[in-house]
C-alpha cells in the first residue's frame, strides 16, 4: 500500500469512527444518566438520514435554503422529537427493569420502521453533496480526498469538543454529571430532574439524527441503516465501557480503524473483525476499557 | 486468647481512591464470644465486615479463617468454609416460602448440582436442616408463608436462620436489630445469647443498650481507625471513646 | 412448583392429534411453531429461571441449523440423524460456552449488549465468509434417517419435532425442580445472598447458558431439517427479539409460559400478516406487532400465564403487591 492510499484509509477510518462516536455518545449518555437501554437509538440515525432526503426539497422550496438550512431545520425537529418522545414514552421506562426496556424499545424500532415505510417507502435514496463541499483535496498527482468527508470529520470533532465543554465547564454539564452518580441528591437540591432528563434525552436524539443527516450523502439512505448502526454502537459501548464518553470516543476510533483497514486487507472477514476486537478486549477488560 | 480464635483480621486496610475506609484494623473473633463493633456512620464498620466476608479484597492486610489465610478467597468459598453473614438490609428470597429460604441456604453445603433427577424440595437432608433452623429462630409456625409477606422483625429472624442453615462457625451480623421493636429485639438478643456458645460472633450495631448487654468485647471505630478495644466497662469508661462517640455520661 | 400434568397431557395430546384434523398447511405451521416453542423454552431457562437477559439466542439456533446442513455429507448419501443432531447440539453448546465465559463476568445491560454483539458476530460469520454460503443460504438435499425413522416423510418430521418439544419441556421442568434448578432460581431472585451463603454463582450461570445454547441448537437443527434450507437470517437479532417477546408474552418464570407465548406470537404474526383483516396494511405487519409488544409489556408484564389471576384481581378490586415482592424484600 503506498502512502497516499494509506492516508486515505486513515482518513476514512477517522471519519467513520467519529461518526460512530456521535451516535454512540447519545446512546451511552442516555444509558449512563437515565439508566435506559434504548434499542431504538439506531432508528433516530435512520430518521436523520431520511430527513436529509425528504426535507431538502421542502426547505429549498419554502425559503430557498440549501444544505445548511436543512441541517438546522432537521436539528430543531429532532430536539422537538426527542422532547416529545421522552415526555410521552421514555419517561415511563426509567423505573422499569432492563428486560422491559429492551422489549419496549424493540417494539418501538418496529413501529418506526413501518411508519417510515408507510410515509416515505422502502426505496434506497441518494442525497447529493452540497455544491460548496463538493470538491476534493489532492494528496498526490493521482489521488485526492473528498472535501465532504473532511467536513464530516470536522463537524464531529467540533461537536465532540462542544460536548466536552458542556460537560466540564457549564452548570448544565455539572448537573448532568451529578445526576449520574446520585439522582435523589440532585432532586433534593431543587434541580428539576424531570427537565434535566428531558434535555439529556433530546440531546441524545439530536446527536443521532444529526449524524444520520450528515452521513446521508456518503452512505445513502436505505431502510436497514438504523439497525446496522445500532449494533455497531452497542459494540462501541461494550468496548468503551457503559456511560463513558471518553471510552466511546476511543472505542469508536478503534472500530473505525479495524473496520476500514479490515475491509482493505481482509475483505473476506471484514464484518467479523470488529467482533473479534470486542472479544479480545473483553478477555482483558470484562467491563470495557473505562468503567464508569 | 489464641486458643479458639476462629476468624482473625490482621492489619486490614481498604482504600477507595483517596478515601481510607478501613485503616489498619485488626480484630479477632473467638468461639463463645460476642465481639461488637460500634462507631458513627461512615466509621468503616460495614466495610470491615465486607473485608472479612470477602465481598472485596483488602488493599493490604490478611484475613484468617480457622487458621487459614483466606484473604484472596472469594466470598462463596469462605462461606462454604464456615463463615456466615447477615446483611443490614434484608437479603432473603421474598418470593420463596420461609422453608424454601432456609432449605436453599442449607443446599449450599449439599449442592448436588449434577443430580437433576432429584426433587430438591423433597430432599431429606436440606429439608430437615431447614426445619431446625427455622424453629430455632422462632419461625417454626410460619414455614409455609411467603417470605415477602413476613413482618420486618420476622424477616430479620429469617435472615439469621439462613445464616445458620450452612452450619457456620463464625457469624458476621450487620445490624440484625435494625428497625425492630422492643419485643422483637428481646427475642433476637435471647437468640444471640444462645448462639454464642457454639459460634464466634461479630456484631455491628447501633443500639447501644443491646450492645452493652450482650457483647463480651467491644471495638470502637472512628473514621476507619480503631480507637478502643475492650470489655464493655473498659469501653464505657474510656475517655477517647466518650468524647468521640458516647458523649459525656 | 406443582407439576402441571393435566396441562402437559392436554397440550401435547392436542398437538399429537392436530395433523389428523388439518391439511398440510396447518401441520406445517404448527410444526414450525413447535420448533419456535422449543427455542422459547431454551430462552426461558436463561431469562425466566436464571434471570439472565440474553439478546443473542438466535446465534445458537442458527448454528444448530447450519450444522445440520454443513455436516451432512456432500455426496448425496443420507446423513445419520443421531450423528448430525448430536454434533449440531455440541457445536451450539460450544459457542454458548465460549460466549458465556466472556459475557457472564458482566451484569445487567452490559450483559444484554454483549450477548447481542456475539450473536451478530455469528451472523456475520455466515453472512460474509465463505463458510456459510453467503446471503443465498444453503440447501439440504437429503434429509437424515435413523433406522426406520425417515425425516423426509412429513409425518416422521412432525413426530420428531413433537417428541423433541415434549422431551425438552419435561427435562426443563424437572431441571427446575432439581437442586440445580433451585440454585439458579435463587441466583435470579437474590444473587448476593447466594454468594454469601456459599454458592459459586458463575459456574451455575455458565452451565445454564451452555445448556440453553444446546437446546436452542437442537431447535435450529430441527428447523433446518424441516425446511431443507438455511440462510443467515436464522441468526438475525430480529429472531432473538422475537423469542424474547414470546417468553414475555407467555409469562416469565414458567415453562408453559414459553409454550403459550410461542403459539400466541405465531398467531399474532399470522393475524397481522392477514390481508383478510388488514387489507393493504398487511405488509406493514411489523407495526401491529411492535404496538402489541409495547402494549403487552406495559399492561400485561406477567404474560398470558398470569392473565386469569390478573383479571380475577381486577374484577374483585383487590390490590396486589405481588409483583413488587418478586424484587424487593
Amino acid at each position: 500500500m503506498d502512502f497516499a492510499t494509506f492516508l486515505i484509509q486513515c482518513l476514512n477510518a477517522v471519519q467513520y469512527g467519529l461518526l460512530l462516536f456521535l451516535v454512540a455518545s447519545g446512546l451511552t449518555l442516555i444509558f449512563g444518566i437515565m439508566g435506559v437501554i434504548n434499542l431504538a437509538h439506531g432508528s433516530f440515525y435512520m430518521i436523520g438520514a431520511y430527513m436529509a432526503y425528504a426535507l431538502a426539497p421542502a426547505v429549498s422550496a419554502s425559503f430557498g435554503g440549501g444544505f445548511f438550512s436543512t441541517l438546522v431545520v432537521g436539528l430543531v425537529l429532532s430536539v422537538i422529537l426527542g422532547y416529545v418522545l421522552e415526555w410521552a414514552f421514555f419517561s415511563y421506562l426509567y423505573e422499569r427493569e432492563h428486560l422491559q426496556q429492551v422489549l419496549m424499545t424493540y417494539g418501538l424500532i418496529l413501529v418506526f420502521e413501518e411508519l417510515r415505510s408507510m410515509l416515505v417507502g422502502d426505496d434506497v435514496h441518494g442525497v447529493t453533496v452540497p455544491e460548496w463541499l463538493n470538491g476534493a483535496v489532492a494528496l498526490n498527482e493521482v489521488m485526492s480526498y473528498p472535501v465532504y468527508r473532511l467536513f464530516m470529520s470536522g463537524i464531529c470533532l467540533l461537536l465532540a469538543a462542544a460536548m466536552w465543554f458542556v460537560f466540564t465547564r457549564t452548570r448544565l454539564g455539572m448537573m448532568i454529571r451529578a445526576g449520574t452518580s446520585n439522582r435523589e441528591m440532585v432532586q433534593s437540591l431543587g434541580i428539576d430532574i424531570t427537565l434535566l432528563y428531558r434535555i439529556v434525552f433530546a440531546m441524545g436524539v439530536a446527536l443521532a439524527v444529526f449524524a444520520g443527516m450528515i452521513a446521508a450523502p456518503v452512505s445513502s439512505v436505505y431502510p436497514g441503516m438504523g439497525n446496522a448502526v445500532l449494533i455497531i454502537c452497542f459494540v462501541v459501548v461494550v468496548i468503551g465501557g457503559i456511560g463513558s464518553i471518553k471510552g466511546a470516543l476511543l472505542a469508536a476510533l478503534l472500530i473505525g480503524l479495524v473496520d476500514t483497514f479490515g475491509k482493505v486487507l481482509l475483505p473476506q472477514a471484514a464484518g467479523v473483525l470488529v467482533y473479534v476486537l470486542m472479544a479480545l478486549i473483553l478477555l482483558w477488560r470484562p467491563n470495557g476499557l473505562f468503567k464508569d | 486468647m489464641s486458643r479458639d480464635v476462629l476468624l482473625r483480621g490482621i492489619n486490614l486496610t481498604r482504600r477507595w481512591g483517596g478515601l481510607v475506609a478501613v485503616n489498619d484494623v485488626s480484630i479477632a473473633l473467638t468461639r463463645g464470644c460476642v465481639h461488637a463493633v460500634i462507631g458513627t456512620n461512615g466509621a468503616g464498620k460495614s466495610t470491615l465486615i465486607n473485608l472479612l466476608s470477602g465481598e472485596f479484597p483488602p488493599s493490604s492486610g490478611q484475613v484468617e479463617l480457622l487458621n487459614q489465610d483466606v484473604s484472596h478467597w472469594a466470598q462463596s468459598r469462605r462461606a462454604r468454609a464456615g463463615l456466615g453473614r447477615s446483611y443490614q438490609r434484608n437479603t432473603i428470597f421474598p418470593s420463596f416460602t420461609v422453608l424454601e429460604n432456609c432449605r436453599l441456604s442449607a443446599q449450599a453445603q449439599h449442592q448436588q448440582a449434577w443430580s437433576f433427577w432429584r426433587n430438591a424440595e423433597a430432599d431429606a437432608t436440606t429439608v430437615t436442616i431447614a426445619h431446625e433452623v427455622a424453629t430455632r429462630v422462632g419461625l417454626g409456625e410460619s414455614l409455609h408463608r411467603q417470605a415477602g409477606y413476613l413482618s420486618h422483625g420476622q424477616k430479620r429472624q429469617l435472615e439469621i436462620a439462613m445464616c445458620l442453615a450452612t452450619a457456620p462457625k463464625v457469624l458476621l451480623l450487620d445490624e440484625p436489630l435494625a428497625g425492630m421493636g422492643a419485643e422483637e429485639t428481646e427475642r433476637m438478643l435471647t437468640l444471640l445469647e444462645e448462639l454464642k456458645h457454639d459460634h464466634a460472633i461479630l456484631l455491628v450495631e447501633h443500639d447501644m443498650d443491646a450492645v452493652f448487654r450482650i457483647a463480651d468485647l467491644i471495638t470502637v471505630m472512628v473514621n476507619g481507625l480503631v480507637i478502643a478495644t475492650g470489655s464493655p466497662d473498659d469501653v464505657r469508661n474510656n475517655p477517647d471513646v466518650r468524647s468521640a462517640y458516647l458523649g459525656d455520661h | 412448583m406443582r407439576y402441571p400434568s393435566s396441562f402437559v397431557i392436554a397440550v401435547f395430546g392436542a398437538l399429537a392429534l392436530w395433523p389428523l384434523v388439518t391439511g398440510s398447511y396447518g401441520t406445517d405451521l404448527v410444526a414450525k411453531i413447535m420448533i419456535y416453542a422449543l427455542l422459547a423454552l431454551s430462552l426461558e431457562l436463561l431469562v425466566g429461571s436464571t434471570g439472565l437477559v440474553c439478546f443473542g439466542q438466535a446465534a445458537f439456533f442458527g448454528i444448530g441449523a447450519y450444522a445440520a446442513v454443513l455436516l451432512s455429507p456432500n455426496d448425496g448419501s443420507t446423513p445419520s440423524l443421531w450423528l448430525t443432531l448430536f454434533s449440531a447440539i455440541i457445536l451450539a453448546a460450544a459457542y454458548a460456552f465460549a460466549v458465556g465465559t466472556l459475557s457472564l463476568r458482566t451484569q445487567g445491560v452490559y450483559f444484554i449488549m454483549v450477548t447481542l454483539a456475539f450473536s451478530q458476530m455469528a451472523y456475520y460469520l455466515v453472512h460474509d465468509t465463505p463458510l456459510g454460503g453467503g446471503t443465498d443460504g444453503i440447501y439440504l438435499y437429503v434429509k437424515p434417517t435413523w433406522g426406520w425413522i425417515d425425516l423426509d416423510k412429513a409425518s416422521h418430521m412432525y413426530g420428531m419435532i413433537w417428541l423433541s418439544l415434549l422431551l425438552g419441556f419435561l427435562f426443563l421442568s424437572q431441571l427446575l425442580r432439581s437442586p440445580f434448578g433451585r440454585a439458579i432460581s435463587g441466583i435470579r431472585v437474590n444473587e448476593q445472598r447466594m454468594k454469601a451463603t456459599g454458592f459459586s454463582v458463575y459456574p451455575y450461570k455458565l452451565a445454564a447458558f451452555t445448556l440453553s445454547g444446546a437446546i436452542a441448537g437442537w431447535a435450529g437443527y430441527l428447523f433446518a431439517i424441516k425446511d431443507g434450507f438455511v440462510n443467515p437470517e436464522l441468526l438475525s437479532w430480529h429472531l432473538s427479539g422475537s423469542v424474547l417477546v414470546m417468553i414475555i408474552l407467555g409469562g416469565l418464570g414458567h415453562m408453559r409460559g414459553a409454550l403459550l407465548g410461542a403459539f400466541a406470537f405465531a398467531l399474532l404474526q399470522e393475524l397481522f400478516q392477514s390481508e383478510a383483516v388488514f387489507g393493504s396494511y398487511a405488509k406493514h405487519w411489523h407495526l401491529g406487532l411492535g404496538l402489541t409488544i409495547m402494549a403487552c409489556v406495559a399492561f400485561m408484564p406477567h404474560g398470558l400465564v398470569a392473565l386469569p389471576a390478573q383479571l380475577r384481581e381486577r374484577l374483585s378490586g383487590r390490590n396486589t403487591a405481588k409483583a413488587e415482592l418478586e424484587e424487593h424484600a
